[in-house]
């Protein structure tokens, strides 16, 4: 059977098309229509449809995420900003890294193994396709309430998803979060981020240019998987041929993205790719028109070349589909032999499928009739706008009211400490980490539960000089900060990354991001995602670090009920000499302990209010961003100078908890004084703290340090012993707290 | 004297190959990359199967690989002699290809497991042991879905008699017979081990621990005095 042609659609330009079922509205369609200037063919509906969904173009966000590009700091770091694939940053030395975090929320809700697996898979073809070699990745994850059925059925399978799709591909994994609330039961959040290594003259772009040139797909073969809306049309335009059961979740071949990156590795150091991009989402149709767009302006596809897995797929299944593991390249005619022989090495199939022209338009062919005739920037870069209507919550001045002052303090701190330090939030996360790799790669200096992982820079391609560098790398977000108030709350996820960051030694130099909220049709949401967005664009410029990439996700709710707001934050820095990081918590006995910063009494969306009452009101943590700036700069000037022995963010749960998670790192005790209300000093979770462990000898300077920077500096105490003694508070052995914090998620996960 | 080379393996799938390398690299060994499609052994002194999902893991662990035209070399020559020592997805190639006995099954737990696990030397005869002290208490990471050594009882009998348990867990991660972490062949020369000696060799990085680096000199060792 034909496919739907431009000469048919020229003939019957009345004939109903379901661009309704393909979720397209119809002033989007009367759009198509007018850039054709007749009916799309089926092909070129499946084009526009999945090019200009809310995933694809950015529609109702774009207006706001512009601010990360006007409002951007100046960054001298930042070598390919947002836009491409992933950003890219200098890290000195001839080095550059790459990295992004992207969602895949809906399909790990779904099938929780597939979907998390491939989001990981995702996010590494991203990666890959700047020119880079994933070194690491990493994973903010949010689940409903720990002790829900349904957690137990999603976060199995998705921490299996990431183990077995990661440990595959041989990427460490050094980090991440594992937070639960109920407000993410049917919507969980499963945000995947990668990192890569690339020499700085070494960029890939995603273009197309030069006349002649071939584009070949290569990877695995094109099946029905991942296929959302393309058999609504086949079995609408060919009532025959249903294919209405399709799979909407794809499925992962980790082998073969680890063929795939070795492969191309070697491709890039052949020098045998002038352009690359990476098939994800809406596959076929996203690659070509982004790199025919991007590039001389024009390409001709023969789809009957697309080696196919279900050789009954239509054109427009093809254009659609979402199968894995696959990349596309734009190649010289006098590379092709080169290229397929490297291939052939790696067992990659790859195959020609069309060529760069200079015509403007992106033409596709189907058993020799013309398909899809269309100007390719069209579909890839003018998609709708919207500048969806937003406003206030109606109950956010209520919520805000709603202040912890009326909640009860505790008389018995140390209960206190352990019920939070053994509340799902706060306790031990070896039952999810200990599934994934650390080690492989052999460059993890830091990982899960260090404040952020950090990795040595070294060896990675061949006739690279050697360097002492190394990354750093955190994600953070509190979704109960951003509900409270969104322009705060993704400050404080900025701030708290940039802070873990900070902590074991590394300037931090970038941002990514992962903006995940409900439907941008209501305006409330839309409200929440305007703030956040504000909010971290100006946090961005304050602390001068741009934005270089990231991702949204809508339409996390079920009915009206949204997640809460949350944006997750990811920061990337750099620490000169890596052998001179910090190690998170006490490392040794008899060192002076000391808190930096200033603690308010701040308790709203703390993880006390939480736990023991179960109250959500009031207004987060101030946002101070100078002195998150100020502490860094201690932090990072400290561990330059060997100043530090330990050292570990105070976040939720304040003191308490980061007291305990020192002692806990190694298991060494230490005896403390608290000179104010101890409850406050304890549990209030006021932002732009840290905790560190200074040798006696080096205190002097240490405390000069601070006061050159006016970054107040408690000591506290000293490390040692076996227990946790807060004086004329509390005292907790070292291993009851291991009991306490190492109990919950067995019990829980089995 | 030219350096002592050791080949490292690389089938597609094969994960720690790089560790591999630098791990012989810093014991002053000279690391060869051998190719699994290759019919040449490039006339190495020793060579190490790194871990890794070799061909995904698909049909079996290991299962597909012994049959890799370079296992066409290195199943005589390890039977004639040259020391090899395959660590994880090695060990279970080494099983598939009946150069060590038993198997290597699903973890008990079901669960893939990344820790850093207590040993004890059992055997400090080996090619790939003779560093360690008898009965030697190390920490190496563990990193696997499916280590759980089974054998028939025969095997197990005759293993222990013979004293070819090289390595034991100290806290069974995974439900292996007798906490058998690493066994070797009658001759001492093939090793097996479920832990990775290639993660534990530096400081700065993998374990906090580098006893993994005496697998390393311990080859190093025999070589130079061969």
């Amino acid at each position: 059977m034909s496919a739907d042609s431009v000469k048919r659609a020229e003939g019957t330009p009345d004939e109903p098309m379901p661009f309704a079922e393909l979720g397209m509205k119809q002033d989007e369609y009367d759009r198509v229509k007018e850039i054709l200037g007749r009916r799309p063919t089926g092909s070129e509906l499946a084009i526009y449809s999945v090019m200009w969904s809310e995933h694809c173009s950015y529609k109702s966000s774009k207006v706001h995420l512009r601010q990360f590009a006007t409002k951007a700091p100046k960054s001298e770091a930042l070598l390919v900003g947002m836009g491409e694939n992933a950003g890219v940053v200098d890290i000195g030395d001839g080095w550059a890294a790459t990295f992004k975090i992207e969602s895949h929320n809906h399909p790990s809700y779904v099938e929780p193994h597939q979907g998390a697996a491939t989001g990981v898979g995702g996010i590494v073809r991203d990666i890959m396709s700047m020119g880079a070699r994933p070194i690491a990745v990493m994973d903010a994850l949010r689940f409903g309430a720990a002790d829900a059925p349904d957690t137990r059925r999603v976060l199995p399978g998705v921490v299996e998803g990431i183990s077995h799709y990661g440990n595959c591909l041989g990427l460490p994994n050094i980090g991440g979060e594992v937070v639960f609330d109920p407000c993410y039961i049917g919507n969980p959040l499963v945000n995947a981020l990668c990192v890569g290594l690339l020499r700085k003259d070494q960029i890939k772009l995603a273009t197309a240019p030069g006349p002649g040139n071939k584009v070949v797909l290569f990877g695995a073969s094109t099946g029905p998987d991942g296929i959302g809306g393309a058999s609504v049309l086949a079995s609408a335009t060919f009532e025959d041929e249903s294919h209405a059961k399709r799979p909407a979740v794809q499925v992962g071949d980790p082998f073969m993205e680890k063929l795939l990156i070795e492969c191309c590795l070697e491709l890039y150091a052949a020098d045998v790719v002038v352009g690359i991009q990476d098939l994800g989402a809406a596959g076929v149709s996203c690659a070509t028109t982004e790199l025919a767009a991007k590039g001389t302006g024009g390409m001709t596809v023969d789809l009957n070349l697309v080696p196919l897995r279900d050789p009954s797929l239509r054109p427009e299944e093809i254009l659609m589909s979402e199968s894995q593991e696959r990349m596309m390249a734009v190649v010289r005619p006098e590379d092709i032999s080169a290229f397929m022989a490297i291939c052939e090495k790696w067992d990659v199939p790859a195959t020609v499928i069309g060529e760069v022209t200079d015509t403007g338009r992106l033409v596709m062919t189907w058993d020799g009739e013309v398909i899809v005739d269309i100007p390719p920037g069209t579909a890839a870069d003018e998609g709708p706008v919207y500048e969806r209507p937003y406003q206030e919550p109606a109950g956010q001045a209520a919520l805000n009211a709603d202040t912890p002052d009326r909640l009860e303090r505790p008389t018995d701190l140390r209960a206190t400490l352990l019920r939070l330090l053994g509340s799902p939030n706060l306790a031990d996360k070896e039952w999810v980490t200990s599934q994934y790799d650390r080690y492989v790669r052999s460059n993890t200096v830091l990982a899960q539960p260090a404040d952020a992982g950090v990795l040595r820079v070294s060896e990675v391609m061949d006739g690279a000089e050697p360097t002492t560098r190394g990354i750093a790398l955190a994600t953070d977000g509190n979704g109960r900060y951003a509900k409270l108030d969104p322009y705060a709350g993704a400050q404080l996820a900025l701030a708290e990354a940039y802070r873990n960051v900070a902590v074991t030694g590394a300037k931090p130099l970038a941002v990514t991001n992962c903006l995940n909220f409900g439907s941008p049709e209501d305006p409330e949401v839309m409200w929440q995602f305007a703030e956040a967005v504000r909010g971290l664009a100006d946090a961005c410029r304050t602390l001068g670090v741009p934005v270089t990439g990231g991702n949204v996700s809508f339409y996390n709710q079920t009915g009206s009920a949204a997640i809460h707001p949350t944006p997750v934050v990811g920061v990337l820095g750099v620490i000169d000499d890596v052998a001179r990081r910090v190690p998170s918590g006490f490392t040794g006995e008899g060192l002076r302990v000391a808190l930096l910063g200033e603690t308010r009494e701040e308790f709203g969306g703390s993880e006390w209010a939480n736990v023991v009452h179960g109250h959500l009101g009031g207004l987060p943590p101030q946002a101070d961003l100078e002195a998150e700036q100020a502490l860094a700069t201690v932090l990072v000037e400290a561990a330059r100078r060997g100043l530090l022995e330990g050292s570990h963010d105070l976040s939720d749960g304040g003191l308490a908890i980061a007291l305990a998670e020192a002692c806990l790192a190694r298991g060494v005790g230490a005896t403390v004084t608290l000179n104010d209300d101890p409850f406050t000093g304890l549990f209030s979770e006021s932002a732009a703290r840290a905790l560190v462990a200074v040798r006696p000898e080096a205190f002097e300077e240490f405390a000069a340090l601070c006061a050159e920077h006016e970054v107040p500096c408690y000591g506290l105490g000293l490390t040692g012993g076996d227990a946790l003694v807060v004086e004329g508070v509390l005292e907790v052995p070292v291993a009851e707290l291991r009991e306490t914090h190492t109990a919950t998620l067995p019990a829980l996960f089995g | 004297m030219s350096a002592a080379r050791v080949g490292v393996v690389t089938f597609p799938g094969t994960l720690d190959d790089q560790d591999a390398a630098k791990a012989v690299h810093l014991v002053g060994a000279q690391a060869v990359p051998l190719w699994h499609a290759d019919h040449d052994l490039k006339g190495v002194d020793a060579v190490f199967l790194p871990g890794g999902f070799s061909y995904g893991d698909y049909l079996r662990c290991g299962a597909i690989s012994r049959f890799a035209p370079l296992m066409d070399e290195l199943i005589p020559a390890a039977r004639a002699g040259l020391p090899v020592l395959g660590t994880c997805n090695g060990f279970q190639i080494l099983c598939e290809a009946h150069l060590l006995p038993g198997a290597l099954t699903r973890n008990a737990s079901l669960h893939y497991v990344c820790r850093d696990q207590p040993l004890r030397v059992e055997r400090n005869t080996t090619a790939w042991t003779s560093s360690f002290g008898e009965g030697q208490e190390i920490v190496l990471p563990i990193k696997h879905g499916e280590g759980r050594y089974v054998a028939s009882a025969d095997t197990i009998a005759e293993l222990e008699a013979a004293g070819r348990v090289v390595v034991r867990y100290v806290g069974n991660p995974n439900g292996s017979t007798n906490d058998i972490a690493g066994i070797t062949n009658e001759a001492g020369n093939v090793v097996g081990l479920m832990p990775h000696p290639e993660h534990a060799v530096e400081e700065l990085v993998g374990a906090p621990s580098t006893d993994g680096r005496l697998f390393f000199s311990s080859i190093l060792k025999k070589l130079v005095n061969a």
